[in-house]
Protein backbone atom coordinates (compact mmCIF):
# COMPACT_ATOMS: atom_id res chain seq x y z
CA UNK A 1 0.00 0.00 0.00
CA UNK A 2 1.15 3.10 -0.62
CA UNK A 3 -0.32 6.69 0.45
CA UNK A 4 -0.11 9.99 -2.21
CA UNK A 5 0.27 12.91 -1.85
CA UNK A 6 -3.31 13.81 -0.98
CA UNK A 7 -2.99 11.34 1.71
CA UNK A 8 -0.62 12.74 3.54
CA UNK A 9 -2.66 16.34 2.94
CA UNK A 10 -5.61 14.43 4.89
CA UNK A 11 -3.30 12.91 7.49
CA UNK A 12 -2.25 16.68 7.83
CA UNK A 13 -5.61 18.16 8.08
CA UNK A 14 -6.66 15.22 10.37
CA UNK A 15 -3.77 16.20 12.66
CA UNK A 16 -4.33 20.54 12.63
CA UNK A 17 -8.03 18.78 13.42
CA UNK A 18 -7.43 16.94 16.46
CA UNK A 19 -4.31 19.70 17.91
CA UNK A 20 -7.59 21.68 17.66
CA UNK A 21 -9.91 20.02 19.68
CA UNK A 22 -6.95 18.73 22.24
CA UNK A 23 -6.07 22.39 22.59
CA UNK A 24 -7.81 22.71 25.74
CA UNK A 25 -6.75 19.46 27.30
CA UNK A 26 -2.84 19.83 25.80
CA UNK A 27 -2.62 23.07 27.75
CA UNK A 28 -4.29 21.62 31.25
CA UNK A 29 -1.98 18.92 31.09
CA UNK A 30 1.23 21.22 30.94
CA UNK A 31 0.15 23.87 33.29
CA UNK A 32 0.30 20.95 35.70
CA UNK A 33 4.17 20.55 34.93
CA UNK A 34 5.08 22.67 32.65
CA UNK A 35 4.21 26.42 31.78
CA UNK A 36 0.47 26.10 30.24
CA UNK A 37 1.01 26.89 26.59
CA UNK A 38 1.84 23.67 24.99
CA UNK A 39 -2.44 22.70 23.37
CA UNK A 40 -2.19 27.08 22.44
CA UNK A 41 1.77 27.23 21.00
CA UNK A 42 0.76 23.99 19.22
CA UNK A 43 -2.54 25.27 17.44
CA UNK A 44 -1.15 28.39 16.45
CA UNK A 45 1.63 26.35 14.94
CA UNK A 46 -0.35 24.27 12.84
CA UNK A 47 -3.16 26.95 12.40
CA UNK A 48 -0.44 28.72 10.39
CA UNK A 49 0.51 25.56 9.12
CA UNK A 50 -2.79 25.08 7.22
CA UNK A 51 -2.92 27.95 5.71
CA UNK A 52 1.12 27.68 4.30
CA UNK A 53 -0.47 24.75 2.60
CA UNK A 54 -2.82 26.66 0.66
CA UNK A 55 0.06 28.73 -0.88
CA UNK A 56 2.17 25.73 -2.16
CA UNK A 57 1.66 25.08 -5.86
CA UNK A 58 -0.03 21.85 -6.69
CA UNK A 59 2.88 19.90 -8.05
CA UNK A 60 4.96 20.67 -4.85
CA UNK A 61 6.33 17.12 -3.69
CA UNK A 62 5.83 15.38 -0.17
CA UNK A 63 9.19 15.82 0.94
CA UNK A 64 8.92 19.90 0.40
CA UNK A 65 5.17 19.57 1.88
CA UNK A 66 6.54 18.02 5.14
CA UNK A 67 9.74 20.43 5.40
CA UNK A 68 7.25 23.21 5.01
CA UNK A 69 5.16 22.33 7.87
CA UNK A 70 8.42 22.01 9.58
CA UNK A 71 9.89 25.46 8.80
CA UNK A 72 6.61 26.68 9.50
CA UNK A 73 6.29 25.29 12.99
CA UNK A 74 9.50 26.53 13.94
CA UNK A 75 8.94 29.89 13.78
CA UNK A 76 5.39 30.04 14.77
CA UNK A 77 5.09 27.44 17.77
CA UNK A 78 7.02 29.38 20.02
CA UNK A 79 7.87 26.87 22.75
CA UNK A 80 10.22 23.91 22.60
CA UNK A 81 7.66 21.94 21.11
CA UNK A 82 8.13 24.28 17.82
CA UNK A 83 12.13 23.58 17.40
CA UNK A 84 11.04 19.79 18.34
CA UNK A 85 8.36 18.90 15.89
CA UNK A 86 9.79 21.23 13.42
CA UNK A 87 13.13 19.26 13.12
CA UNK A 88 10.84 16.31 12.69
CA UNK A 89 8.76 17.63 10.22
CA UNK A 90 12.16 18.68 8.20
CA UNK A 91 13.60 16.04 8.79
CA UNK A 92 11.07 13.69 7.22
CA UNK A 93 10.81 15.66 4.21
CA UNK A 94 14.45 15.41 3.65
CA UNK A 95 14.30 11.40 3.45
CA UNK A 96 11.22 11.67 0.79
CA UNK A 97 12.54 14.24 -0.94
CA UNK A 98 11.07 15.17 -4.67
CA UNK A 99 8.14 11.82 -4.15
CA UNK A 100 4.76 12.41 -5.13
CA UNK A 101 3.63 8.66 -2.88
CA UNK A 102 4.69 7.06 -0.05
CA UNK A 103 5.95 3.57 0.06
CA UNK A 104 5.56 1.17 3.13
CA UNK A 105 9.42 1.81 3.36
CA UNK A 106 9.31 5.49 3.05
CA UNK A 107 6.59 5.75 5.99
CA UNK A 108 9.07 3.74 8.39
CA UNK A 109 11.94 6.21 7.21
CA UNK A 110 10.02 9.04 7.81
CA UNK A 111 9.23 7.96 11.53
CA UNK A 112 12.58 7.05 12.19
CA UNK A 113 14.16 10.23 10.64
CA UNK A 114 11.58 12.40 13.02
CA UNK A 115 12.72 10.46 15.64
CA UNK A 116 15.80 10.53 15.85
CA UNK A 117 15.49 14.44 14.66
CA UNK A 118 13.59 14.88 18.11
CA UNK A 119 16.36 13.06 19.99
CA UNK A 120 19.09 15.28 18.60
CA UNK A 121 17.65 18.44 19.27
CA UNK A 122 16.08 17.39 22.53
CA UNK A 123 18.85 15.68 23.82
CA UNK A 124 16.67 13.28 25.29
CA UNK A 125 16.05 9.73 25.42
CA UNK A 126 12.95 7.51 25.93
CA UNK A 127 12.40 7.76 29.66
CA UNK A 128 13.01 10.97 30.19
CA UNK A 129 9.68 11.51 30.38
CA UNK A 130 9.26 13.59 26.80
CA UNK A 131 7.50 13.16 23.34
CA UNK A 132 10.33 10.59 22.83
CA UNK A 133 8.31 8.05 24.94
CA UNK A 134 5.57 7.93 22.41
CA UNK A 135 7.17 8.23 19.32
CA UNK A 136 9.79 5.62 19.66
CA UNK A 137 7.52 2.64 20.60
CA UNK A 138 5.27 3.56 17.51
CA UNK A 139 8.71 3.40 15.59
CA UNK A 140 9.23 -0.04 16.81
CA UNK A 141 5.89 -0.96 16.45
CA UNK A 142 5.15 0.11 12.77
CA UNK A 143 8.53 -0.95 11.61
CA UNK A 144 8.02 -4.51 13.28
CA UNK A 145 4.76 -5.29 11.88
CA UNK A 146 5.74 -4.25 8.58
CA UNK A 147 8.69 -6.35 8.11
CA UNK A 148 6.34 -9.08 9.54
CA UNK A 149 4.19 -8.81 6.53
CA UNK A 150 1.35 -6.79 8.50
CA UNK A 151 -0.75 -4.59 5.99
CA UNK A 152 -0.08 -0.95 6.46
CA UNK A 153 -3.53 0.37 8.13
CA UNK A 154 -2.74 -2.29 10.92
CA UNK A 155 0.61 -1.77 11.46
CA UNK A 156 -0.29 1.99 11.38
CA UNK A 157 -2.93 0.94 14.47
CA UNK A 158 -0.37 -1.07 16.35
CA UNK A 159 2.22 2.07 16.14
CA UNK A 160 -0.75 4.45 17.30
CA UNK A 161 -1.29 1.68 20.45
CA UNK A 162 2.16 1.31 21.68
CA UNK A 163 2.17 5.68 21.34
CA UNK A 164 -1.10 5.33 24.03
CA UNK A 165 0.95 2.71 25.80
CA UNK A 166 3.82 4.98 25.73
CA UNK A 167 2.27 8.20 26.52
CA UNK A 168 0.49 6.28 29.64
CA UNK A 169 4.22 5.32 30.67
CA UNK A 170 4.79 8.91 31.16
CA UNK A 171 2.78 9.30 34.25
CA UNK A 172 4.59 7.22 35.90
CA UNK A 173 8.10 8.60 35.37
CA UNK A 174 9.58 12.08 37.08
CA UNK A 175 10.66 14.31 34.13
CA UNK A 176 14.18 15.06 33.05
CA UNK A 177 13.90 17.45 30.57
CA UNK A 178 12.11 20.66 30.00
CA UNK A 179 10.49 22.89 32.52
CA UNK A 180 9.07 19.58 34.28
CA UNK A 181 12.38 18.96 34.67
CA UNK A 182 12.53 21.67 37.81
CA UNK A 183 9.51 19.67 39.84
CA UNK A 184 11.70 16.10 39.48
CA UNK A 185 9.61 13.83 41.33
CA UNK A 186 6.45 15.75 41.49
CA UNK A 187 6.11 15.19 38.06
CA UNK A 188 4.85 11.62 38.53
CA UNK A 189 1.11 11.18 38.44
CA UNK A 190 0.77 13.83 35.81
CA UNK A 191 0.94 12.68 31.81
CA UNK A 192 3.76 14.52 29.49
CA UNK A 193 1.98 16.73 27.10
CA UNK A 194 4.50 16.31 24.33
CA UNK A 195 4.37 12.21 24.85
CA UNK A 196 0.40 13.41 24.53
CA UNK A 197 0.42 15.58 21.11
CA UNK A 198 2.66 13.03 20.08
CA UNK A 199 0.11 10.14 20.27
CA UNK A 200 -2.51 12.78 19.01
CA UNK A 201 -0.20 12.93 15.73
CA UNK A 202 0.06 9.51 15.61
CA UNK A 203 -3.54 8.39 15.87
CA UNK A 204 -4.62 10.90 13.62
CA UNK A 205 -2.23 9.81 10.92
CA UNK A 206 -3.37 5.64 12.02
CA UNK A 207 -7.56 6.84 11.44
CA UNK A 208 -7.04 8.79 8.21
CA UNK A 209 -4.86 5.16 6.54
CA UNK A 210 -7.91 3.09 8.62
CA UNK A 211 -10.73 5.13 6.90
CA UNK A 212 -9.13 5.78 3.53
CA UNK B 1 33.25 43.58 14.84
CA UNK B 2 31.66 40.94 16.70
CA UNK B 3 28.12 40.54 16.47
CA UNK B 4 25.90 39.64 19.68
CA UNK B 5 22.34 38.65 19.78
CA UNK B 6 20.13 38.37 22.15
CA UNK B 7 17.15 35.77 22.57
CA UNK B 8 14.73 35.91 25.46
CA UNK B 9 11.33 34.76 25.60
CA UNK B 10 10.06 38.16 26.34
CA UNK B 11 10.77 40.80 23.70
CA UNK B 12 10.70 43.22 26.52
CA UNK B 13 13.63 41.33 28.48
CA UNK B 14 16.18 41.78 24.95
CA UNK B 15 14.84 45.52 24.33
CA UNK B 16 15.64 45.88 27.92
CA UNK B 17 19.19 44.19 27.46
CA UNK B 18 19.89 45.46 24.17
CA UNK B 19 19.41 49.66 25.21
CA UNK B 20 21.84 48.54 28.18
CA UNK B 21 24.35 46.85 26.34
CA UNK B 22 24.18 49.75 23.52
CA UNK B 23 24.06 52.60 25.90
CA UNK B 24 27.56 50.73 27.77
CA UNK B 25 29.17 50.31 24.43
CA UNK B 26 27.98 53.85 22.58
CA UNK B 27 26.15 51.70 20.37
CA UNK B 28 29.49 50.33 18.14
CA UNK B 29 28.61 47.27 18.72
CA UNK B 30 26.15 45.49 16.10
CA UNK B 31 23.46 43.89 18.72
CA UNK B 32 20.40 42.47 17.29
CA UNK B 33 17.83 41.30 19.39
CA UNK B 34 15.46 38.18 18.86
CA UNK B 35 12.29 38.29 21.52
CA UNK B 36 8.68 36.47 21.45
CA UNK B 37 6.96 35.08 18.56
CA UNK B 38 5.19 37.23 15.92
CA UNK B 39 2.20 37.19 17.05
CA UNK B 40 3.01 38.49 20.42
CA UNK B 41 2.93 35.80 22.63
CA UNK B 42 6.41 34.56 24.96
CA UNK B 43 8.33 32.35 23.43
CA UNK B 44 11.27 31.86 20.66
CA UNK B 45 11.32 31.78 16.90
CA UNK B 46 14.47 30.16 15.43
CA UNK B 47 13.71 31.97 12.04
CA UNK B 48 13.62 35.02 13.91
CA UNK B 49 17.24 34.66 15.40
CA UNK B 50 18.74 33.14 11.81
CA UNK B 51 17.48 36.87 10.46
CA UNK B 52 19.04 38.52 13.37
CA UNK B 53 22.53 36.36 13.06
CA UNK B 54 22.44 37.54 9.40
CA UNK B 55 22.00 41.14 9.94
CA UNK B 56 24.62 41.84 12.51
CA UNK B 57 27.01 39.35 10.84
CA UNK B 58 29.89 41.60 10.03
CA UNK B 59 32.34 38.88 9.18
CA UNK B 60 33.90 38.18 12.24
CA UNK B 61 31.31 35.62 14.05
CA UNK B 62 28.26 36.36 16.35
CA UNK B 63 27.63 35.31 19.76
CA UNK B 64 24.40 34.24 20.66
CA UNK B 65 22.95 35.18 24.14
CA UNK B 66 20.18 32.93 25.30
CA UNK B 67 17.56 32.99 28.64
CA UNK B 68 16.48 29.24 29.12
CA UNK B 69 14.78 26.58 27.51
CA UNK B 70 12.89 26.73 24.54
CA UNK B 71 15.42 29.46 23.69
CA UNK B 72 18.50 26.68 23.78
CA UNK B 73 16.78 24.77 20.87
CA UNK B 74 16.00 27.84 18.92
CA UNK B 75 18.99 29.58 18.81
CA UNK B 76 20.73 25.96 17.77
CA UNK B 77 17.78 25.09 14.98
CA UNK B 78 18.80 28.70 13.47
CA UNK B 79 22.37 28.29 13.77
CA UNK B 80 21.88 24.69 11.98
CA UNK B 81 19.72 26.45 9.15
CA UNK B 82 22.38 29.31 8.41
CA UNK B 83 24.39 26.23 6.78
CA UNK B 84 27.55 25.65 6.17
CA UNK B 85 29.00 29.26 5.38
CA UNK B 86 28.25 29.53 9.03
CA UNK B 87 29.68 26.96 10.72
CA UNK B 88 32.27 27.44 13.32
CA UNK B 89 31.24 31.18 13.09
CA UNK B 90 28.22 31.62 14.88
CA UNK B 91 28.28 30.72 18.62
CA UNK B 92 25.55 30.08 21.80
CA UNK B 93 27.77 31.52 24.70
CA UNK B 94 26.83 29.07 27.69
CA UNK B 95 26.10 32.24 29.75
CA UNK B 96 23.78 33.97 31.68
CA UNK B 97 21.73 36.30 29.58
CA UNK B 98 22.31 39.69 31.20
CA UNK B 99 25.74 39.55 32.47
CA UNK B 100 26.87 37.77 29.78
CA UNK B 101 25.04 40.55 27.01
CA UNK B 102 26.95 43.07 29.14
CA UNK B 103 30.44 41.47 28.71
CA UNK B 104 30.37 40.26 25.49
CA UNK B 105 29.35 43.90 23.91
CA UNK B 106 31.65 45.62 26.06
CA UNK B 107 34.28 43.08 25.13
CA UNK B 108 33.63 43.36 21.42
CA UNK B 109 33.36 47.31 21.38
CA UNK B 110 37.19 47.16 22.18
CA UNK B 111 37.57 45.08 18.29
CA UNK B 112 38.27 41.75 20.33
CA UNK B 113 37.89 38.61 17.98
CA UNK B 114 34.96 36.11 18.25
CA UNK B 115 36.87 33.19 20.47
CA UNK B 116 37.75 36.27 23.27
CA UNK B 117 34.56 37.70 23.16
CA UNK B 118 32.60 33.81 23.36
CA UNK B 119 35.62 33.42 26.15
CA UNK B 120 34.17 36.84 28.20
CA UNK B 121 30.36 36.00 27.93
CA UNK B 122 31.03 32.67 29.63
CA UNK B 123 33.15 33.89 32.25
CA UNK B 124 30.19 35.93 33.37
CA UNK B 125 28.53 32.75 34.68
CA UNK B 126 31.41 33.01 37.19
CA UNK B 127 31.06 36.84 38.39
CA UNK B 128 30.06 37.22 42.02
CA UNK B 129 27.67 39.89 42.72
CA UNK B 130 28.64 39.92 46.63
Amino acid sequence: MVITKNGVLKIVDKIVEVIKENKEYLTQLDAAIGDADHGINLDRGFDAVKQKLTTLPETTDIGTILKTIGMTLVSTVGGASGPLYGTAFMRAGQVVQGKNELSEEDIVKIFEAALDGIKQRGKAEAGDKTMIDSIEPAYKALKDSLENNIALPEALNRAANAAKEGMEYTKNISARKGRASYLGERSIGHLDPGATSAYLMIKSFSDVVNLS
Amino acid sequence: MVGIVLVSHSRKIVEGIYELASQMTGGKVPIGIAGGTQDGRLGTDATEIMEEIKKVDEGEGVVVLVDIGSAVMSAQMAIELLGEEYEGKVKIADAPLVEGAIAASVEASIGSDFDKVLLVAEEAKKLNKL
